[in-house]
Formats: structure tokens, C-alpha cells, sequence
């Protein structure tokens, strides 16, 4: 009896050991519930900010946020609501003041039907369908959305800087990119009708992350889906090729404010805007996933940086 | 139900039929995978659970060890291997190898614990030397247990192949996968389908490989056979889980 319960005690032991070691691996260094314990509500001077549950989403409203608390406005943050059939509707009726948004994704949320495809259309058919009630300020030039990335040495020794250049390069090409990514209308088929490439897909589920940039730079795969604020791209020197037929559904940064937001804060909010670069937004992401800092010290730095903290 | 006839209908479709991205293509991959996963295992898994049913010795740490490693999630360990061998298989096999021992080594050594020091002993007082102990004795004896060691180990294979394809090795896990990230539950769900049908023939498999390998009077293992046998049997074999852990 005595050995049974000393053996079984070891596996558990043994189990509690390894699976404690993953699971603190998996540890973020941020908590998400250490922050916006207050409840939403939008009463007198104070404007609410929130944000996706995507960190480069929290990184850009607390721009806003800083950037209006600079200018003497008082903020709540309501960070990490999650889904748009979430926090739209409390957008909608008031309950948040301030979100940081992407063009592409919130047009097709409010139109499934809309066309538009450069990144100006799309802007333009954003304000015609956003509800009454809400505004889209003026998107920045920093994008997060699907991308085709190659290696530079890929790049420079097929010349390929384009997606149209690639139907010209004689080899195969394996596409790494998000399991969805088989179905979307930018996936293979979109590939193929309207550039005339065929790709083969394989695969990765690590939402362009790591594993698909190691897979790009082995050369498992030539081409790689990556989003286009992923700090990955800079660090790997990847050259992201060119859409010059906007198949890609353009996803600039646009902030979406409530009527409460009035035109001086929304000078402020457009100040941030106006000096978000698409590189801009890669460094903020990778000080959060490299440099793991909080997106208020990151946020804090860049708006000094800017001169944007000035009284 | 009307979810369950569109998943019927999406894998009777003949464009999901042929091809790499063919239902059959992805399930030869899967039972190829299942299969190589599983003989692996066998092959590291049955030596070490013979050589420690036999001596009795190196339980403890082997139960600690594999027990242990049953506790990591898969998919991270498939995460964290790709990243050090690339994607493909290889990552993905590693996962299921560690994944199948667990199994296989406590079904080879219960299966020699569950053997009857009384027929050891005798077998040893009759003369037989050590080796013919273990290949005459106690294989034979514990094959049962060893058979439901991989037959488990097969199930768990088959049902977590599916995440093959997250590092793009492809296998039935592809249109589960690609289901999911894309609301497509149609497509989710005809790729489980096929899963399961793949789990239910191997388990009747398994089933008359059990009944055909298991030596005439052997009954152990058999739990049809366990209860009404057990008492007169008991000489020759004990109720071995019951008998050898508690």
C-alpha cells in the first residue's frame, strides 16, 4: 500500500511539475484583469477610451488617451472588450467615447455588400455607413492587415517586389499563411484570378507569427501572410510585396468617436494620427512583444517623442 | 440536425474527394501518421515496459517521467518543436510519439506485473532460464494488456493527429482547422466526422487483433471474460490491474 500511494503521489508530482513549467511559460507579462476594473460610464468630462483584446489595439487608444490627457481631458480606460459584436453596440449607444478601429474590417461589419478597395474608397464608404451617432476620424497611414511578405534575398534575386511580379517566377510557390487564409477571397483563389498565380497553401496556425517567418527564412514556404504591424517583418528584413490591385481589403488605423468627442479632442486624436506610420506601428508592437513594456510606457515614449505631450 | 446532413453532403461533394486537399489524401496522411506514431512509440516503449515489468525495478521514475509528460499540452509542444525543426511532420511526430508511450510502456509492464508470481516461480522451478521466462511466460501472458496499451494509444493518436496541420503537415485536422478560423462549421464538422469513423475502425481493429494474438486460456484483459473466469483461471493468471497496483 505504502509504495502504491508513494508511486502514484510521484506521478502526480511529476505531472504537477512539468505542467506548472508550461503554464508559467505561457504567462503574458501583462495582466489583462490588473486594469479597467471600473464600469463603463460616459458622464460629464470624462471620455471613454476603449480598446480591442489585441495588444496593438491597446497600444493605440492609450496614444489617444495620453495624448488627450495631455491636453487637460479627463479618460477612463476601458481596455480589452473583445469582439465588434461587443463594443460596437456600447459605442453606439454612447457608452464609449473613443476606438481605435481598422478601415477594411469595420466597413464590412457595417456593409457586407460594399466594394471598395483602395484604402481612400474604403475610407470614404466607412463614413457613409457608420450609424448615426459616430464618427470615423482621418485613418493614419499605419495599417494592420493581411500581407505577402518574401525574404529579401528572395526578393532581389527573383525581383519580385509586387504580387504582379510573381505570375514571372518559374519555380513552385508554397504560400505559409493562416488556415483561413484558404478560403478568404485574398487567399490562393484571389491569388490566382486576379494576378494569375498559383501558390500552393500550407498551413500555419500561429496567426503569422514566429513559426511562419522561420518557415519563410527555411524556405519551406516563398511566400508568407503576415499582418502589416507585425514587428516580425522589420526584424527579419522581409520585403512585404506590393498589392497594385488592391485585392487586400485595406485596414488603416481609424479612430471612431462618439458626438460627445468634441473638435478640439478631435484635433488631438488627429494629431496622433496624423504621425502614425505604417513603421511607426511595427516598432510600438515589437516594444510590447519583444521588449514586453506596457503599452503606457510605449505609448508614453512615442508621444514624447513626437512632441505630442507638450502643454 | 441540419448541420449534420451539410456536413454528410459536403464530404459526398466529389471536389472534396480527390486531389491533395481530397478527403482521401488527408486521411491516408492521418493513418499514416497515427500508424508511424504509434510503431514508434511501440518500438522505444515495450523494451523499457518489459525490462521494467520483468525486474521490477525503475517503475516509479517511469510512471513519474511518462505520467508527467501526459500532462504537456500538445499543441504547445508541437508550437515549441516546430520552432526548433521547421514545419512539417517532424514536429508534430515527436508530439505524438510522447503523447502514444504513456500508454504502451503501463500496458507492457502491468501486463508482465499482472502475471502470477506463482507461474513465474514455477516456470523458473521447471528450469526455464530467464529469457524463456520473459518470451515464454510472460509475453504471452501479458499481451493482452499490451494490446489495450497501444489500442489506447491509438485512439489518443488518431483523435489529436488533427492538429497536424497547424504547423501545415496536413492530415483530417486540415478541414477541422480550417473550419474553425473561418466560421465554416460545415467543413469543421465533416472533417470530425471522418475522425471519428477513422477511431471507430480502428478500434474494431483493434478489438479482433486482441481476441486473434491472445494465447488460447489466456483470459485476462478480456473484460467479458475477467469476472466469470477470474476465480478459476486464478493460477494461472490474476486479475492483474486489481491485483498488481493496490
Amino acid at each position: 500500500m505504502i509504495t502504491a500511494n508513494k508511486k502514484g503521489r510521484l506521478t502526480v508530482l511529476g505531472a504537477v511539475a512539468i505542467g506548472a513549467m508550461v503554464a508559467l511559460a505561457g504567462c503574458a507579462s501583462s495582466d489583462p484583469l490588473s486594469s479597467g476594473d471600473s464600469s463603463a460610464s460616459s458622464d460629464g468630462d470624462t471620455l471613454v477610451i476603449g480598446s480591442q483584446q489585441y495588444y496593438s489595439n491597446e497600444i493605440i487608444a492609450e496614444l489617444y488617451a495620453q495624448a488627450l490627457e495631455a491636453k487637460g481631458y479627463t479618460v477612463d480606460r476601458q481596455y480589452q472588450i473583445g469582439q465588434r459584436e461587443v463594443y460596437l453596440p456600447e459605442l453606439e449607444s454612447g457608452k464609449i467615447d473613443v476606438f481605435p478601429e481598422y478601415t477594411g474590417n469595420l466597413l464590412q461589419y457595417y456593409d457586407k455588400e460594399e466594394t471598395a478597395k483602395s484604402p481612400e474608397e474604403v475610407e470614404a464608404a466607412l463614413a457613409e455607413a457608420l450609424p448615426d451617432g459616430l464618427t470615423a476620424l482621418k485613418a493614419a497611414e499605419a495599417s494592420d492587415q493581411d500581407s505577402y511578405n518574401v525574404t529579401k534575398q528572395f526578393s532581389e534575386d527573383n525581383d519580385i517586389t509586387s504580387l504582379a511580379d510573381l505570375k514571372d517566377y518559374s519555380g513552385t510557390l508554397a504560400l505559409g499563411a493562416p488556415p483561413e487564409n484558404a478560403e478568404r477571397p485574398y487567399g490562393p483563389p484571389g491569388l490566382k484570378s486576379v494576378y494569375g498565380v498559383d501558390v500552393t497553401s500550407t498551413p500555419i496556425d500561429d496567426g503569422g507569427g514566429p513559426l511562419t517567418v522561420k518557415a519563410l527564412t527555411d524556405g519551406s514556404v516563398q511566400l508568407a501572410d503576415i499582418y502589416t504591424a507585425s514587428p516580425l517583418i522589420a526584424e527579419n528584413d522581409l520585403v512585404t510585396l506590393d498589392d497594385p490591385e488592391n485585392m487586400i481589403l485595406p485596414q488603416n488605423v481609424v479612430p471612431i468617436v462618439s458626438d460627445k468627442v468634441d473638435s478640439d479632442a478631435q484635433d488631438v486624436i488627429d494629431s496622433v494620427d496624423a504621425v502614425l506610420s505604417p513603421s511607426d506601428l511595427q516598432q510600438l508592437n515589437s516594444k510590447s512583444q519583444t521588449d514586453k513594456e506596457s503599452s503606457a510606457t510605449i505609448a508614453k515614449d512615442y508621444l514624447t517623442e513626437k512632441g505630442l505631450l507638450d502643454q | 440536425m441540419n448541420l449534420f446532413l451539410d456536413a454528410f453532403a459536403w464530404l459526398g461533394d466529389p471536389a472534396h474527394l480527390s486531389g491533395v486537399d481530397g478527403v482521401p489524401t488527408r486521411l491516408g496522411e492521418h493513418l499514416w501518421y497515427t500508424i508511424v506514431a504509434v510503431v514508434i512509440a511501440s518500438v522505444l516503449a515495450i523494451p523499457a515496459g518489459y525490462l521494467i515489468g520483468h525486474t521490477g525495478r525503475g517503475r516509479t521514475l517511469a510512471v513519474a517521467l511518462t505520467g508527467g509528460a501526459r500532462a504537456l499540452p500538445t499543441v504547445g509542444l508541437v508550437f515549441l518543436l516546430a520552432l526548433l525543426v521547421g514545419i512539417g511532420i517532424t514536429a508534430p511526430m515527436i508530439a505524438f510519439v510522447v503523447l502514444a508511450i504513456p500508454s504502451v510502456l503501463a500496458g507492457a509492464y502491468s501486463g508482465f506485473e499482472a502475471v502470477d508470481r506463482k507461474t513465474v516461480d514455477a516456470a523458473r522451478a521447471v528450469g526455464m532460464t530467464e529469457w524463456q521466462i520473459v518470451t515464454k511466460v510472460e509475453v504471452p501472458l501479458g499481451l493482452p494488456l499490451l494490446i489495450g496499451g497501444i489500442r489506447s494509444a491509438t485512439l489518443q493518436v488518431v483523435a489529436t493527429a488533427t492538429i497536424a496541420t497547424v504547423v501545415g503537415a496536413g492530415g483530417l485536422g486540415t478541414y477541422i482547422f480550417r473550419g474553425l478560423r473561418s466560421n465554416d462549421y460545415t467543413q469543421m464538422l465533416a472533417g470530425s466526422i471522418v475522425v471519428i469513423a477513422l477511431a471507430v475502425v480502428l478500434e474494431v481493429v483493434f478489438s479482433i487483433v486482441q481476441r486473434l494474438v491472445v494465447p488460447a486460456g489466456v483470459t485476462a484483459g478480456r473484460p467479458s471474460d475477467t469476472r466469470s473466469k477470474a476465480v478459476r483461471a486464478g493460477a494461472v493468471t490474476a486479475t492483474p490491474l486489481t491485483k498488481g497496483t493496490q
